[in-house]
């Protein structure tokens, strides 16, 4: 704290100030060892109830309140949470969890039962949940958030108080790691029926995870504390965490330079120059699952021509994006699942990833030809991004890329609302796009090209072959022959091009020198449970 | 941002000063605003800027949208670029002044619009008088207790970033002030005899309105008219900040600035030229707002 | 007076319904919906949750709904913020803005005043082009540079000031915010107090005044700045708008937890009903203002009878 740095330099400004309607508290005081852990999560929750967020900015604070059956160790790898062990059947699609013994944060025992209860009412339509189709894998699942199903029916049973049982519709190897995530999460069975739409409100409020809610303010703090009855409480170093939901990057920067903030995720990318030549420690990239692209509307004409895909997207010149335009540390894209995700080998590249920029456009431009654009009958489309200034300058760059082709690429900006309703509709020709994966799979991102996979695929790519290959991996119980399929699968999409990739994304953090524990990991999922600070 | 009526209060001393004196006013009034260093330089330099910002396409060897990818991407003023470049490597000089048409046009349209409603808006209302009068002044009233800025976000939000639509919603914003000046000076001005003896002639209202009326009260509009632009600028700088602003590959100086302002450390060029350029405009204006009022105000202040 | 007041009062009403009106069609004229987001709901989930917040109604239904819980105060809930309801969000985040908006007014109308007399009683001396400079260059900065120039010299330079944050309201943490806010308002009405100062100085009746050998202090402080300040009370009603539009600006870049941010964010957002709230809470306000303030110029202005 400079609160007396900040004393000294004030009295001049005082007098400007008039101390007119002031409400004079002081500076809190830094005498007391309290650690407290200062973050800031680029936004705002939209809630404190697990099932009712759908961001990674909410899972910073609802994922250290809620311990799912499994959780996340420092490397964001799924280990066990709520559960202390679990059974798998032969087939691979019954899992029996054994709960720990461990309690909700007013004392009542967590149960098997609680569980049961929460996965059917993230999956009840009546609970409007916008994130529940994230647990269709498991049996009954669908049928119940669609209504064909009662609640009943959904295959998640408590056998006893500590017994759970759950039935999958297909074996899933990414069920554990699906378990991590926040639709996972228990929620206190006897305080939601006692409160309802109300229960997570600070005051009624009931965890099992390793903090508890203190206070929130909207729009400026979240503020968290040890939950006293956690299980493990005594490995727990921070005893307070404290979330500033500001949106504004360039204000954060210079909140964490200031020291008022510790750890800022997702940083402005356009200062990066500044960040590597000062704060080169606490400057954290490392790769993320998560992919930054432009589907194409491949039902309408040009776009239909496979020949007018694959020129667009040869011509793009990924490196030049990533290294000038960028220069954030993302990679350039040659595939449609980022590389380094689990259950998957290397992932299939574009067959021309080896060819060098120029006899790329060389091939763009007679590929452009051949499906009769010319430079008197020139090929003319609209770009469409959601605004944000990094979409902006990819947009820019990618039309001057074009315009070497001689391809008039017009920008139109939306923003976010009116991007994604638009692109749900298939209203557009060439947009942006990104998909960050839900979890460790390339199952998750393949899917988005899959024609049943309905208007999250948002060029309406349909190809009968690739759908096949996606049904046949879902029915593979062998994660190996299952990860040979969806290969061959990608190959496929990476021959018709139906999207252009073009940049693996990775996570940017500052984080202060005095932060212990910090693990960059491919999902960005930083537990503050596992984060001591040194003063 | 938008302050409406901030300027109204400058206008004061013109209220009083309706006189008829013909071509002899605006003669005099011409040779006052030359003597006036403040304004003439003004003008000048608004005249230098509106120069460029027409002849931008001539002024650079780089288009508006050119990458140039040997350049830092944003790098500092050079031989090459003289404003340095944007976080595109794209030319700042350039950009610049195509910022400038789109400024200035957004201002001088906008203003426009607001002309065209509030004059014709207040010229009734002062003409008619009594109820007419009472219940069009009692509308202005509301509009003016009204969050209208809101509703210009809301405008933008509801049919995105088009440019014409901005004009027309800032001059709509900005109309309220124009017809409360324009109505008391219409007051004052329907008194005279050649307002009494063509309606004894029996000329429409209309025409009396058009060719009589508004011809007298051009002094006080005019005047408001340059204080009103600067605004209008500023205030489609602060619809660009909210990432409201026109599309890209075209630019404002909003757009800019609000680009700029986020890296007034690191690219300090991305703020700086733009900034300067939208500083001396407002000034410029203001100068000129300010020795027209003083030129066609015949008191010696 | 009463029956001046009870007029006014009543002519709020329809003004209100007015706004309500306009902006809840605007605003539902707007593309996109609520529940669009990067991942597509499936549409049966998408149903499930219109049907939650009654958005499958039909329209009209829908607006007389609306009308009919705002009589009761009920603004409905959040779209996006779901453990709070509007009427939450409002009334927690007004303090915060209130204080933040009344003391950048209080400020900007002592420091103006100040500033615009000054400049007016030293007429055309280098004290004047000093503060009219200054002035300008204030209306001529936009606050979304000034204020990030501040928080970087006060806030990362030199330390003296939190960059952003409300640290539960104390008062360090409100000085750049409503220094920022305050700043072109200072600079408007500078240069109000200077213009009207200077007709006032020249007036009749002051040239009386100082005939009569009246103490130059007492001419000025008496007569001239009561004078000057009927302009500067008018102004009040506008620059409170502007300040109201101000802060949506100064909230999102200082980290303040008012309502102004709801604004944008909720037009962004589609959120509805916060866009409402804010929109209907304002109007109230600005409206209430101006009847404040016209009754203060009515003191001010002894010419001028409420009638």
């Amino acid at each position: 704290m400079k609160a007396i740095n900040k004393l000294k330099g004030i009295s001049a400004l005082t007098a400007i100030a008039i101390g007119a309607s002031v409400s004079f508290s002081a500076m809190p005081s830094a005498a007391w060892a309290e650690k407290v852990l200062n973050i800031a999560p680029m936004g705002e929750p939209a809630s404190m109830d697990p099932h009712y967020v759908s961001g990674t900015w909410e899972n910073n604070i609802v994922g250290e309140m809620f311990l799912g059956l499994m959780t996340e160790d420092p490397k964001a790898e799924p280990i066990l949470g709520a559960a202390e062990s679990y059974n798998v059947s032969n087939d691979g699609r019954v899992y029996t969890f054994k709960i720990r013994d461990h309690k909700w944060s007013d004392g009542t025992p967590v149960t098997a039962a609680d569980f049961e209860f929460s996965f059917q009412r993230l999956l009840d339509p009546a609970s409007a949940t916008e994130y529940a189709y994230l647990m269709y894998i498991i049996k009954n699942g669908e049928e119940v958030n669609t209504g064909k199903a009662k609640p009943e029916e959904l295959a998640v049973k408590a056998i006893d108080d500590k017994t759970l049982e759950i039935t999958l519709n297909e074996p899933a190897p990414y069920f554990l790691a699906a378990l991590t995530h926040y639709t996972a999460y228990p929620v206190p069975k006897h305080v939601v029926e006692k409160h309802g739409k109300d229960w997570s409100k600070p005051d009624n409020i009931v965890v099992n995870g390793p903090y508890t809610l203190a206070s929130w303010v909207p729009n400026a703090t979240v503020k968290l504390v040890k939950n006293p009855e956690y299980f493990d409480k005594e490995s727990l170093d921070l005893d307070t965490l404290v979330f500033h939901t500001q949106e504004d990057r360039v204000a954060i920067q210079k909140r964490f330079r200031a020291g008022e903030i510790d750890v800022a995720r997702d940083f402005a990318s356009d200062q990066i120059g500044w960040l590597q030549e000062n704060l080169p420690a606490e400057t954290k990239i490392a790769p993320y699952l998560g992919i930054y692209y432009y589907p194409m509307n491949t039902q309408i004409e040009p776009f239909n021509d496979i020949r007018v895909r694959k020129a667009l997207s040869m011509a793009i010149n990924r490196e030049a994006i990533v290294n000038k335009v960028l220069k954030t540390g993302e990679i350039a894209a040659y595939s449609f699942v980022p590389p380094g995700i689990g259950n998957y080998d290397e992932p299939s590249y574009v067959s021309w990833k080896g060819m060098s920029y120029k006899e790329r456009l060389d091939k763009a431009k007679e590929l452009l030809a051949e499906a009769g654009f010319t430079k008197d009958n020139p090929l003319k489309f609209t770009l469409r991004y959601n605004t944000s200034e990094n979409h902006k300058r990819v947009a820019i760059a990618a039309a001057g890329m074009w315009k070497q082709i001689g391809v008039e690429a017009e920008l139109f900006n939306a923003e976010v609302k009116v991007h994604y309703a638009d692109l749900k509709q298939a209203d557009f020709q060439i947009a942006r796009a990104a998909w960050i994966g839900d979890y460790n799979d390339p199952q998750n991102f393949l899917s988005l090209l899959e024609k049943r996979t309905g208007a999250n695929n948002y060029g309406r790519y349909d190809n009968d072959k690739f759908n096949q290959l996606m049904m046949d991996a879902e029915k593979e119980g062998d994660i190996k022959k299952r990860a040979e399929i969806m290969a061959k699968a990608e190959a496929i999409a990476m021959e018709d091009q139906p999207i252009i990739p073009i940049y693996y994304y990775v996570s940017k953090n500052l984080v202060s020198q005095k932060v212990d524990g910090w693990v960059d990991n491919a999902q960005d999922i930083h537990r503050w449970r596992y984060i001591s600070i040194k003063e | 941002m938008i302050n409406i009526g901030a300027n109204a209060d400058r206008l004061a001393p013109l209220q009083a000063q309706t006189e008829i004196k013909g071509r002899s006013l605006w003669q005099d009034a011409r040779a006052r605003l030359l003597k006036n260093k403040a304004a003439v330089t003004a003008m000048i330099l608004l005249s230098i800027i509106t120069l460029m910002a027409i002849l931008a396409p001539y002024l650079s060897q780089w288009a508006l949208d050119d990458i140039d990818w040997e350049a830092d991407f944003p790098g500092a003023p050079n031989a090459a670029h003289w404003f340095g470049t944007d976080n595109n490597g794209r030319d700042m000089f350039v950009r610049t002044l195509y910022g400038a048409q789109i400024s200035l046009m957004v201002g001088i349209l906008a203003t426009s619009v607001s002309l065209v409603i509030g004059v014709t808006y207040g010229a009734v209302a002062g003409y008619f008088g009594g109820r007419v009068d009472n219940i069009m002044m009692r509308f202005v009233d509301i509009m003016y207790s009204l969050p209208f800025m809101f509703f210009v976000i809301l405008l933008m939000v509801i049919f995105g970033r088009n440019i014409f639509l901005i004009f027309i919603a800032l001059g709509a914003v900005e109309w309220l002030t124009m017809a409360r000046i324009v109505r008391g000076q219409t007051m004052a001005v329907k008194k005279k005899e050649f307002i009494e003896a063509a309606q004894a002639g029996g000329v429409s209202n209309r025409t009396i309105i058009f060719r009589h009326i508004i011809p007298n009260i051009l002094g006080p509009v005019i005047v408001y008219m340059t204080l009103t632009i600067p605004q209008v600028i500023l205030t489609e700088s602060f619809l660009s900040f909210l990432g409201l602003g026109v599309q890209e590959p075209l630019t404002s100086w909003g757009v800019l600035i609000s680009e700029g302002a986020k890296q007034m450390e690191t690219a300090s060029w991305m703020l700086i030229y733009p900034a300067a350029f939208l500083a001396v405009t407002l000034f410029c204006f203001n100068f000129i707002g300010d020795g027209l009022r003083d030129a066609l105000d015949p008191k010696d202040r | 007076m009463l029956s001046f007041l009870s007029k006014r009062f009543l002519s709020a009403i329809p003004t209100l319904l007015i706004v309500i009106t306009i902006s809840f069609f605007m605003m539902r004229a707007a593309p996109g919906g609520p529940f669009d987001k990067e991942r597509n709901l499936p549409p049966e989930i998408e149903a499930n949750i219109l049907r939650a917040y009654n958005l499958d109604k039909p329209l009209v239904e829908q607006y007389i709904d609306y009308v009919g819980n705002l009589l009761v105060l009920d603004f409905g809930p959040s779209y996006k913020f779901r453990d709070f309801t509007v009427t939450d969000l409002i009334f927690e985040g007004f303090p915060a803005s209130l204080q933040i908006g009344g003391m950048a007014i209080i400020l900007a109308v002592l420091i103006g005043v100040s500033l615009g007399a000054l400049a007016a009683l030293k007429q055309n001396s280098g004290t004047d082009y000093a503060v009219m400079g200054i002035a300008m260059t204030g209306i001529a900065i936009p606050n979304f540079v000034m204020a990030p120039f501040l928080t970087l010299v006060f806030g990362v330079y030199l330390s003296w000031l939190p960059v952003a944050g409300w640290g539960e309201g104390s008062f360090y943490n409100k000085v750049l915010p409503v220094i920022a806010l305050a700043l072109p308002q200072i600079a408007y009405i500078a240069r109000l107090t200077r213009g009207s100062m200077v007709e006032v100085l020249n007036s009749n009746y002051i040239r009386t005044a100082r005939a009569k050998g009246l103490k130059e202090k007492l001419v000025v402080n008496r007569h001239a700045l009561k004078g000057a300040l009927l302009p500067v009370v008018s102004y009040l009603g506008p620059a409170t708008a502007a300040v109201v539009t101000g802060s949506v600006v100064i909230e999102t870049i200082f980290d303040v937890p008012g309502i102004g941010r709801y604004f944008v964010n909720g037009a962004l957002n589609r959120d509805y009903p916060v866009v409402m709230g804010v929109v209907v809470f304002y109007a109230t306000l600005i409206i209430s203002l101006n009847l404040i303030v016209d009754v203060i110029y009515s003191f001010l202005d002894p010419k001028l009878k409420v009638s």
